[in-house]
C-alpha cells in the first residue's frame, strides 16, 4: 500500500491489529478477492464434482464405485500410497537427520537434489523410469532376462509415485531439525541413552507434528499423482490404472457419473486429509507453533 | 498427546501398510492383454465378453482379456518399451511396423497371418458437425475456410489422426490435379484451423462433443456414431464427404510375448475369431465395416452411404512403409506444414 511500514512484517501471531495499516475498504477488497477466487476456482469445482457424481442418484453412484475396474483402481491407489508413504517417511527422516545434524561434503548438493522432484515435470519423472527400466532402456535386458517386470506394473507405479513425493517429508523436517539443533540429543547421550533410544524418546517426539504434516501431504500427492503414473502405467484396465487414471478413462468413455464418482472419492480423501490437518492444528496449535519452525 | 500415543499411531500406519503389501491379485486361468487404440473400447468390451464365453464353451478354459487403450502411436511405443501385450489391435499398419522394427517382438510377415491383410474390419474418416450444420460443411474444402475451427488429433501420437490427414491429402491431391505444393498448402491451412491437437482420437471427440470446442470434428466413422448414441442425435449431425480414406486397422500377435508367456494358442484364437460370424456381427454392430459382410445378417450391417474411399496402397501414398516416414517422420511433411497456434 501507500505506506509500507516495517511493522507489518512482524510474525502474524503477534498482536495483529497493531500491524494493520490498510484502510477498511482496502481490507474488504482484499478479503473479497480472496473469497471470490477461492469460491470460483476451488469450491465451485468441488461442488460440481459431487453434483455430477450424484446426477443420476445414489444408486448409480454406489454402482459406479462398486464396478470391478473402479474397485481395482481404488485398491491399487491405496496400495501405492501404503508402500510409498512409509518409504518416504524412512527416507525423509534419514535425509533430514543427515542434513540437519551432520556436517559433510556434498550437503548442499543433497539438499538441492531433494528438491528436484518439485522442479521437474511429472511427465519427465515417468519417462526417466521408462528410459531406465523399459525394454529398450538401460536395465531392460537384464530385467527381462531375470523375469522382473517393473514398467507397466505395480513396481513402476510405486517408483514413479515415490519419485514425485520424495521431498514432502524431508522438506517438512529439515528446517525443524535444523532449528532444534543437537542440544537435546547431546543431553540424552550424556545421560547414557544409546542412539536408538535417543531417536525414539528425544528426536521423534520433537519432530512428530512436522512429520505427521509431511505424511499427510505426501499421502495426498501419492493418491492424486497423474502425470508420472500415467507414463509408466500401461493403462491396463483393472490392473494398472490408479484412481486418477481411471477417472480420465471413464470420462473419455462418456461415463460422467462413473468418472465423477471416482473423482469425488479422491476429493473426499483430500478433504479428510484437510480436516485431519485442521484438527491437528486446532488441538495442538500451541505445540505445533512451538515445534514447527515456520 | 503423549509419546506412547504417537507411537501407537505410527504402529497403526506400519500395520496397514504391511496389510496392503500382502494383498495379492487373483488371476484367472489364462490372461491375455490386448493393447488397442482409442475408439475400440466399446467394440472390444463386447467382443472380449463374447470370446471368453466362446472359449469356455469350446475348450472349458477360462480366459480373461485385459484391455489397454490409448493413442495408437503411444500404445505401440508402450509395447516397444515393454508393455506385455499378447495381441495388438492398432489403428494402422505403420504402428505395428514400428514394433517390428524397433523391438523385433512381432514377426515381419505379420500381415499374412490373418485374412484381409490382418485387417478384420475397416473404417473411414467422416465429419461430425453441430446440429443444423451451421457452418455448412459438406466437403474437405469447407474445412480450410477462415473462421472454421477443425478438431482433429495429433498425427504424431494418434493413428486416427494420420488417417484424417491422409484423407485430406487425398482430397486435395485430386482437387489440385496432383500439384504437391498446392496439396501441402491445403493441408497446412486445415491444420492452421485446428485450435488444439489431442493425443488420441477419443480425446478429440471429447473436446468436440463434451467440451463444445470447434465447428467440425474429423474422426472415425464408428466414433461419430458413438457420439450420436451418447449425446443424442439432437446435438450433432454426421456429414459424409464425397471422398475419404479406406482405413484398415490391423491386428497382430506379439510373437515374443506370447511365446514367453505360453499364450500363443489362445491369442491366435482370439484374433482369428474376429473373422467368424459372431465376431463380424459384433464389429458391424459397433459401427465398423466388417471385412466379411456376407457373414453378417443384413439388418446388422451399418447403413453407410457409398462414398469414394482411397486406399493407403494407392500409388498416391504407396503403402504405409512409404507414407509413414514421408508424411509423419521427424522432419516429414507434417512437421514442415504444422505450426502450433500462437
Amino acid at each position: 500500500m501507500a505506506d509500507p511500514e516495517i511493522k507489518s512484517y512482524e510474525p502474524y501471531h503477534e498482536s495483529r491489529s497493531a500491524a494493520v495499516t490498510e484502510s477498511r475498504p482496502a481490507q474488504a477488497v482484499l478479503m473479497a478477492i480472496a473469497f471470490v477466487f477461492l469460491g470460483v476456482f476451488l469450491l465451485l469445482p468441488l461442488i460440481i464434482v459431487f453434483h455430477e457424481a450424484l446426477a443420476k442418484g445414489v444408486g448409480a453412484y454406489t454402482q459406479a464405485l462398486g464396478e470391478p475396474d473402479a474397485r481395482s483402481a481404488i485398491h491399487l491407489t491405496l496400495l501405492v500410497a501404503a508402500i510409498s508413504v512409509p518409504l518416504n517417511v524412512v527416507f525423509g527422516i534419514s535425509a533430514a537427520w543427515a542434513i540437519a545434524k551432520f556436517e559433510f561434503k556434498g550437503k548442499a548438493f543433497l539438499t538441492t537434489l531433494i528438491d528436484l522432484p518439485f522442479s521437474v515435470s511429472p511427465v519427465i519423472s515417468g519417462l526417466v523410469y521408462v528410459l531406465l527400466f523399459g525394454a529398450q532402456g538401460l536395465l531392460g535386458e537384464w530385467l527381462k532376462a531375470h523375469g522382473i517386470q517393473i514398467l507397466f506394473a505395480v513396481p513402476g507405479i510405486v517408483l514413479a509415485t515415490v519419485f514425485v513425493t520424495f521431498p514432502f517429508v524431508a522438506r517438512e523436517l529439515i528446517p525443524l531439525m535444523q532449528e532444534q539443533g543437537n542440544g537435546d540429543e547431546e543431553a540424552a547421550l550424556s545421560l547414557g541413552a544409546n542412539g536408538w533410544q535417543t531417536f525414539w524418546y528425544v528426536t521423534l517426539p520433537n519432530v512428530k507434528w512436522g512429520l505427521l504434516y509431511g505424511v499427510l501431504l505426501c499421502n495426498a500427492r501419492a493418491m492424486g499423482e497423474f502425470g508420472a503414473v500415467s507414463v509408466v502405467s500401461g493403462h491396463i484396465r483393472g490392473l494398472t490404472n490408479t484412481m486418477p487414471l481411471h477417472v480420465e478413462i471413464l470420462y473419455n468413455e462418456y461415463n460422467a457419473v462413473g468418472a465423477f464418482a471416482v473423482a469425488s472419492l479422491l476429493a473426499g480423501l483430500a478433504l479428510v486429509t484437510l480436516v485431519l490437518k485442521t484438527l491437528l492444528e486446532m488441538r495442538y496449535g500451541a505445540e505445533l507453533a512451538a515445534t514447527r519452525g515456520h | 498427546m503423549t509419546k506412547p500415543h504417537f507411537r501407537k499411531l505410527l504402529g497403526a500406519l506400519v500395520a496397514t501398510s504391511v496389510q496392503f503389501g500382502t494383498l495379492g491379485f487373483a488371476f484367472a486361468d489364462t490372461t491375455i492383454l490386448n493393447v488397442s487404440y482409442d475408439p475400440t473400447r466399446e467394440l472390444y468390451k463386447a467382443y472380449d465378453e463374447a470370446f471368453a464365453a466362446h472359449w469356455k464353451a469350446e475348450t472349458g478354459e477360462t480366459v480373461t482379456i485385459q484391455q489397454s487403450h490409448g493413442g495408437s502411436g503411444a500404445q505401440a511405443r508402450a509395447v516397444i518399451d515393454g508393455l506385455d501385450a499378447d495381441v495388438v489391435t492398432l489403428a494402422l499398419e505403420g504402428d505395428i511396423n514400428a514394433i517390428v522394427s524397433k523391438s523385433k517382438k512381432i514377426n515381419p510377415d505379420w500381415r499374412k497371418k490373418f485374412e484381409n491383410n490382418s485387417a478384420p474390419y475397416t473404417s473411414t474418416i467422416i465429419f461430425l458437425v453441430r446440429k443444423g450444420n451451421p457452418k455448412g460443411i459438406h466437403d474437405w474444402s469447407d474445412l480450410v475456410k477462415d473462421g472454421t475451427q477443425v478438431i482433429t488429433p495429433n498425427p504424431k501420437t494418434s493413428g486416427g489422426a494420420r488417417w484424417n490427414y491422409l484423407a485430406a491429402w487425398a482430397y486435395a491431391n485430386a482437387h489440385d490435379g496432383g500439384d504437391e505444393a498446392k496439396t501441402r498448402e491445403f493441408v497446412g491451412k486445415l491444420y492452421a484451423n485446428a485450435p488444439v491437437l489431442d493425443t488420441g482420437a477419443r480425446g478429440s471427440t471429447v473436446t468436440f462433443a463434451q467440451k463444445g470446442i470447434g465447428d467440425v470434428l474429423i474422426g472415425w466413422e464408428n466414433d461419430a456414431y458413438l457420439a450420436l448414441d451418447e449425446f443424442g442425435a439432437d446435438n450433432f449431425e454426421i456429414v459424409y464427404p464425397p471422398t475419404s480414406i479406406l482405413a484398415e486397422p490391423p491386428v497382430a500377435i506379439v510373437d515374443a510375448n506370447v511365446d514367453a508367456k505360453g499364450t500363443r494358442k489362445v491369442a491366435e484364437a482370439y484374433l482369428g475369431w474376429l473373422y467368424s460370424k459372431e465376431g463380424q456381427t459384433i464389429i458391424a454392430k459397433n459401427h465398423y465395416r466388417p471385412a466379411k459382410p456376407e457373414l453378417v445378417a443384413p439388418a446388422d450391417l451399418p447403413k453407410t452411404p457409398d462414398i469414394k474411399l482411397i486406399s493407403i496402397d494407392d500409388p498416391l501414398f504407396g503403402g504405409w512403409k512409404k507414407a509413414q516416414p514421408y508424411h509423419f517422420g521427424d522432419g516429414g511433411i507434417f512437421d514442415q506444414i504444422y505450426k502450433p497456434a500462437q
